[in-house]
């Protein structure tokens, strides 16, 4: 059958025109379209890498920060905490200081009071000594005739005002 | 090696299905050809049919007019030193391609325009001296004289009752309809790729765009789902190789289911075209092919001396049949994917009623439609069997 035969010429052409179809391609297409797909692809799988490379960098820092931020606020914390003690010393410090200071000054009131009191009674023992004079004197005056009488009422008298 | 079983088994039901359909009206019209053989898809079938037809339809012939559906479907799938643009005969345009011979005197060259469409050796063309007639699109050199029919070639009945021309023939090297197409097809596809291979430099890194951007997941199939799987890492050697067969045969096939130029002529449906093709895989698993595959093939490992001893030649035809296999499995496809939807077509000649055109074009364009996947899965079954022959020769085996 003339179908299962092939014929001479066309085997020829065929060979020859696919043979150079191959070296044509081969050299003009395949081989710069698949090195510019394998570049591509390469190229495609560095940025993958590199952007997980960043991703991890940026977990990375993140995990940073977060531990710088924690620290910086244990440090705030410390920092206040401090603070605060200080600042109770400083008000205990300033409470027994005060009190010390009014203490003292109570002492010293006390103290003035107690020598104004003095000069009180120094004054009133002389004022009584005049007023004693006086009385002695009215005493003197109104009733000289019983003399015992007198001094007894002016011992008690005087008794009663150095009670005083 | 991967199929698709799906698709596959749902082309053939489509094909059993048409066979019934065909059966069922032949048997109706009680048609003197036997038209359901010709959509039989083995090789033997087909030439045992068209056998058959041809005895049967050179009878017809001398009995009355009729039309002889057989030899038009065959002129079509087979080759031709004309390239009809439209028309018929003396009343079409046609290219008229060159004929190119190697005769007994040399080199002889003319138009095929000085046979004048003939095609039973009646015309004897004279050149350098001698006479050469067509016949059968096949050019003899004539007879002195013209014997009783006017025909300057004799025939004879050969054992199997075929009418075969018997006249010495000159080594044809013509630019024949399919040299002429197929010459087109490599100048269109490395136009195409070049193109492409232009944009990748031009947008180097870049995106692809354009006829590259068409193009590239085609490449990307051929290289992720046919060479690597077949081939492992050894595949970028062997890539230009199996994506020019992929797309010169995918090309091909479409350019051939296209019913007006360029497209038309059955250029991998043609045993020249497939048989070159293989015996490029068949060539470059042998010579590619490493200590491990030669040892598989003459000295199997693993099974006793007897059995290596039996195996070796069985493992020595294999390597000839994987290519041969090649060869006939594409070119049978595609002919019989012409071949069915010329017979389909020819309904309408063979009921010689124009009521059976809509059903007849209607199955012509779905059957057409299906051609047009087997012509995308025929290039990937050649190429991965390809890639598969020689991932089995380089394979290394640890």
């Amino acid at each position: 059958m003339d179908l299962l035969i092939p014929e001479i010429g066309l085997l020829v052409w065929n060979t020859i025109a696919f043979l150079v179809l191959v070296f044509l391609l081969g050299k003009f297409a395949w081989k710069p379209i698949m090195k510019a797909i394998h570049d591509r692809e390469q190229n495609i799988d560095d940025a993958l890498n590199k952007a997980e490379l960043a991703k991890q960098e940026m977990a990375r820092l993140t995990s940073q920060n977060e531990e710088l931020m924690k620290q910086a606020r244990e440090e705030r914390d410390l920092i206040l905490k401090e603070a605060k003690s200080l600042k109770d010393n400083i008000i205990n410090e300033a409470k027994t200081q005060a009190q010390a200071e009014g203490a003292k000054l109570i002492e010293k009131a006390r103290i003035e009071i107690e020598n104004q009191k003095k000069a009180a009674l120094a004054e009133l023992k002389g004022q009584v000594s005049s007023l004693s004079l006086d009385i002695a004197e009215r005493v003197l005056r109104n009733q000289l005739d019983d003399k015992n009488k007198q001094q007894e009422l002016v011992n008690n008298l005087l008794k009663d005002v150095e009670l005083n | 090696m991967y199929y698709n079983p799906v698709f596959v088994s749902r082309v053939k039901q489509v094909i059993v299905a048409f066979t019934l359909f065909l059966a069922f009206f032949v048997s109706k019209a009680q048609a003197a050809t036997p038209i359901d053989s010709v959509i039989a898809d083995t090789v033997v079938t087909v030439e045992n049919d068209a056998q058959h037809h041809e005895a049967a339809s050179h009878e017809a012939k001398k009995e009355e007019k009729g039309f002889d559906i057989t030899s038009f479907i065959f002129h079509h799938i087979s080759d031709s030193h004309y390239f009809t643009l439209f028309g018929h005969g003396e009343h079409g345009i046609h290219l008229h391609l060159p004929i190119i011979l190697w005769t007994d005197k040399g080199l002889v060259t003319f138009s095929s325009k000085e046979f004048n469409f003939n095609d039973d050796g009646t015309v004897a063309v004279e050149k350098n001296g001698q006479r050469f007639a067509m016949a059968h699109n096949k050019i003899y050199y004539a007879n002195e004289t013209a014997d009783a029919h006017g025909s300057f070639v004799s025939h004879e009945l050969n054992d199997k009752g075929d009418e075969v021309v018997t006249n010495a023939r000159p080594l044809d090297f013509s630019i024949t309809k399919n040299v002429f197409s197929m010459l087109l097809s490599i100048v269109v596809l490395v136009i195409l790729f070049t193109a492409a291979a232009r944009g990748y430099k031009k947008r180097n890194g870049k995106a692809p765009k354009g006829i590259q951007s068409f193009m590239e997941p085609i490449i990307l199939f051929v290289r992720d789902d046919i060479a690597r799987p077949n081939l492992g890492h050894k595949y970028t050697k062997f890539m230009p190789y199996l994506l020019t067969v992929f797309f010169f045969i995918w090309f091909n096939n479409m350019l051939g289911l296209v019913p007006f130029f360029p497209g038309g002529a059955n250029v991998t449906g043609n045993i020249a075209m497939t048989a070159v093709l293989a015996a490029c895989t068949y060539l470059i698993t042998t010579f590619k092919g490493n200590k491990d595959y030669w040892k598989h093939i003459f000295w199997m490992p693993g099974v006793p001396v007897p059995m290596k001893i039996f195996l070796a030649p069985l493992e020595l035809i294999g390597t000839f049949t994987k290519p041969i296999a090649l060869a006939i499995r594409l070119f049978a496809n595609i002919t019989a994917g012409h071949i069915l939807v010329m017979s389909l077509l020819c309904l309408i000649f063979i009921f010689n009623s124009i009521a059976v055109a809509p059903a007849s074009i209607f199955f012509a364009v779905f059957i057409g439609l299906i051609e047009f996947l087997v012509a995308f899965i025929q290039a990937f079954i050649f190429t991965t069997l390809s890639a598969l022959f020689i991932g089995m020769a380089v394979e290394e085996h640890h």
